[in-house]
């Protein structure tokens, strides 16, 4: 082998690169369902403003996307009656800090994804927030301090200047898209772009609980208390961004930017949707059957790729085989010159075998390698573009029967050059020499 | 050339044939204790092919091969594998070594090779027999031409073999080293108790020998 180090190299660089692709399709693959499901759960169905309903599953449920629009909150709540909703999840966004998306929701959200607060407590009143255990770790935020949010989804928006947020807490690690969110009561959100009302440009930061619905210029905030107690009273709001021209004659009628629904029973399923898309003008949309289509959509890709990555392994297999060939041509006069020296058939053929082998776990191990600093270079990406990252290098099963095709490939490959030496001709292989 | 002495190699009435023109009928050999041969021939009367069938890397047409008692063709292939690694050591007209290896590691791949431990000592003993001691961890393919010819009779009697044949050593040497391998083999034959066979064309070695045989 390594007196042939080029053709060694070629069938290295490709193996390594057929199983670095594979692996690495595996570990996202895996990480992008992981995610997905996790951060899925508990949700049966999204409400939000008429649009894509992949949008809105992409912007309520995973905040990557902008949202489709607002919905009038008294519509929500009335929908959220039906007595075959469970629970429904108030969500407004639209801001942001320095990246990190700021939601306005109340405590069932949190306790939606099983998050625990780590330090501090959750928010309480109004620009109280509690933020997410990523955030909190990237951008150092701790207890107590405060930051002001910007318009818009992305870094660089216009700074809302006259109202701090104060960091009441921070999450632990949930594994699910909190960790990237900063909390916070819908109120702040809704205070935040109503920047003519008088009152709410003086509200205090971090006022205790009972502050907050008096503070409100919209005095509808009583008129949802009646029903379900603790969390409604947080869902009167202001929306996003890109609304923000609407804003000024919407002021009027609270809105939120979706809301996460589940339901009673299965029943739900079959009715709901429907009846939301057909009677009223939001938008409902099931996240298992659109996350189903994304990964459909996807999965044409992805198996573009693997079957590319296969090829590449299968080319490989001829290289190591190619490589192995010529270079038992070369040799085989040490090999005739040790079966001279007592070493049998079999150790020969172990020898060559033993090589072929060698070379395929070598370029296996290296392939795992590319595969993981591919893993995190994908990751740090998405960490920057997303906010999302991956968490977890762990070994896949699917990983093992990589190992084990790569080191058949390794065997197939010897397989010709092994029945040659074992076939080889001593005397004459001598005698030509 | 038997005289009545305790027998140690004998060949009885080898011939091969490659095919039916080419084919080879061998007289017999027949070596005591202490005794060389040297064989003498032009090209392409079988030389090679008698030296091949000696060591078992042939398998004869008829006759048969025995050394000390052992009939070489009756072994099976990987006993006579085993056999020839640790009783006959061959030198060919061209030193092979494998290359990736340096002289010190050719020499105990060798005595792997035969089943025997690892035994450094008898490699440093050989190599400085032949004058080569100082080569120990040279690449065989980095010494001159003698050298490596040296090299290859340290490889072949380092497992103090019981035969040792050697196939146009000295054809491609000049006079004084020719000699002195010459030389050099009747030592090592004599140090480890070995018979040994040279086969050749090379006429300057007959004055060497008292043993020859002209096919």
């Amino acid at each position: 082998m390594t007196s042939r180090p080029l053709s060694t190299t070629l069938s290295l660089i490709l193996l390594t690169l057929g199983v670095g692709m594979i692996a690495l399709l595996l570990q996202v693959n895996r990480h992008i369902q992981e995610q997905m499901e996790n951060n899925v759960r508990g949700i049966d169905m999204v409400v939000g403003a008429k649009g894509s309903p992949l949008q809105l599953i992409l912007s309520a449920v995973y905040h990557i996307d902008a949202p489709t629009g607002n919905i009038a909150l008294p519509e929500a709540e009335r929908f959220q009656k039906n007595r075959l909703v469970a629970s429904g999840i108030p969500l407004s966004y639209g801001d942001s800090y320095q990246g990190y998306r700021i939601v306005g929701t109340d405590h069932q959200y949190p306790e939606l994804y099983n998050a625990t607060v780590a330090e501090g407590r959750l928010w309480q009143s109004s620009f109280e927030v509690t933020v997410g255990a990523t955030v909190a770790n990237l951008l150092n935020l701790k207890i107590g301090d405060t930051f002001v949010g910007s318009h818009g989804l992305t870094e660089g928006g216009e700074a809302h200047g006259d109202h701090a947020y104060e960091v009441v807490g921070v999450f632990d690690y949930s594994n699910s898209v909190l960790d990237q969110l900063i909390l916070t009561p819908t109120e702040s959100v809704w205070e935040v772009h109503n920047h003519g009302g008088e009152e709410a440009s003086t509200t205090p930061v971090g006022n205790e609980s009972p502050a907050r619905e008096e503070k409100h210029d919209h005095e509808e905030g009583e008129e949802h208390d009646e029903h379900n107690g603790e969390h409604e009273h947080q869902e009167d709001e202001e929306h996003g961004h890109e609304e923000g021209e609407e804003h000024h004659e919407q002021e009027e009628e609270q809105e939120i930017t979706a809301m996460l629904v589940k339901f009673r029973s299965p029943m739900g399923m079959v009715q709901l949707p429907r009846r939301v898309n057909e009677d009223t003008n939001m938008q409902a949309a099931v996240p298992a059957y659109e996350i189903s289509r994304l990964f459909n959509l996807m999965g044409v890709g992805v198996d573009t790729l693997t079957t590319i990555a296969l090829i590449i392994m299968v080319v490989s297999g001829l290289s190591v085989f190619i490589s192995l060939y010529n270079a038992l041509k070369d040799r085989q006069y040490e090999m005739a010159l040790m079966r001279t020296y007592g070493a049998s058939r079999w150790q020969l053929v172990g020898l060559v075998v033993q090589e072929g082998l060698l070379l395929t776990l070598v370029g296996f191990l290296l392939g795992i390698l590319v595969s993981r600093v591919g893993l995190w270079l994908v990751s740090n990406l998405m960490e920057a573009s997303y906010h999302y990252s991956f968490s977890g290098w762990g070994w896949l099963a699917e990983e093992w029967w990589l190992l084990a095709s790569a080191l058949s490939i390794g065997l197939l490959a010897s397989l010709l050059p092994a029945v040659r030496v074992f076939r080889i001709n001593i005397s004459k292989t001598l005698a030509n020499a | 050339m038997a005289r009545g002495k305790k027998l140690m190699f004998r060949t009885h009435s080898l011939s091969f044939a490659y095919n039916r023109q080419v084919s080879f009928q061998f007289p017999d050999v027949e070596l005591e204790a202490g005794e060389n041969l040297l064989i003498l021939g032009e090209s392409g009367i079988g030389k090679t092919t008698l030296l091949h069938l000696m060591a078992g890397l042939l398998p004869p047409q008829s006759g048969k091969v025995e050394l000390r008692g052992t009939t070489l063709h009756e072994l099976s292939s990987s006993q006579l594998d085993r056999f020839r690694g640790s009783h006959i050591g061959l030198v060919f007209q061209r030193p092979h070594f494998v290359r990736a290896l340096s002289l010190q590691e050719n020499l105990a791949l060798v005595q792997h090779l035969a089943r025997k431990p690892l035994d450094k000592p008898r490699i440093k003993e050989v190599l400085d027999g032949l004058g080569i001691g100082h080569k120990l961890s040279e690449k065989p393919h980095r010494l001159s031409q003698g050298e490596q010819q040296r090299a290859a009779i340290a490889l072949a009697v380092v497992n103090r073999p019981q035969l040792i044949l050697a196939d146009e050593p000295t054809s491609s040497l000049d006079d004084k080293n020719a000699h002195r391998v010459a030389r050099l083999l009747q030592e090592q034959a004599t140090a480890t108790e070995a018979q040994l066979i040279i086969i050749t064309h090379d006429q300057r070695l007959k004055a060497q020998f008292s043993n020859t045989l002209t096919l």
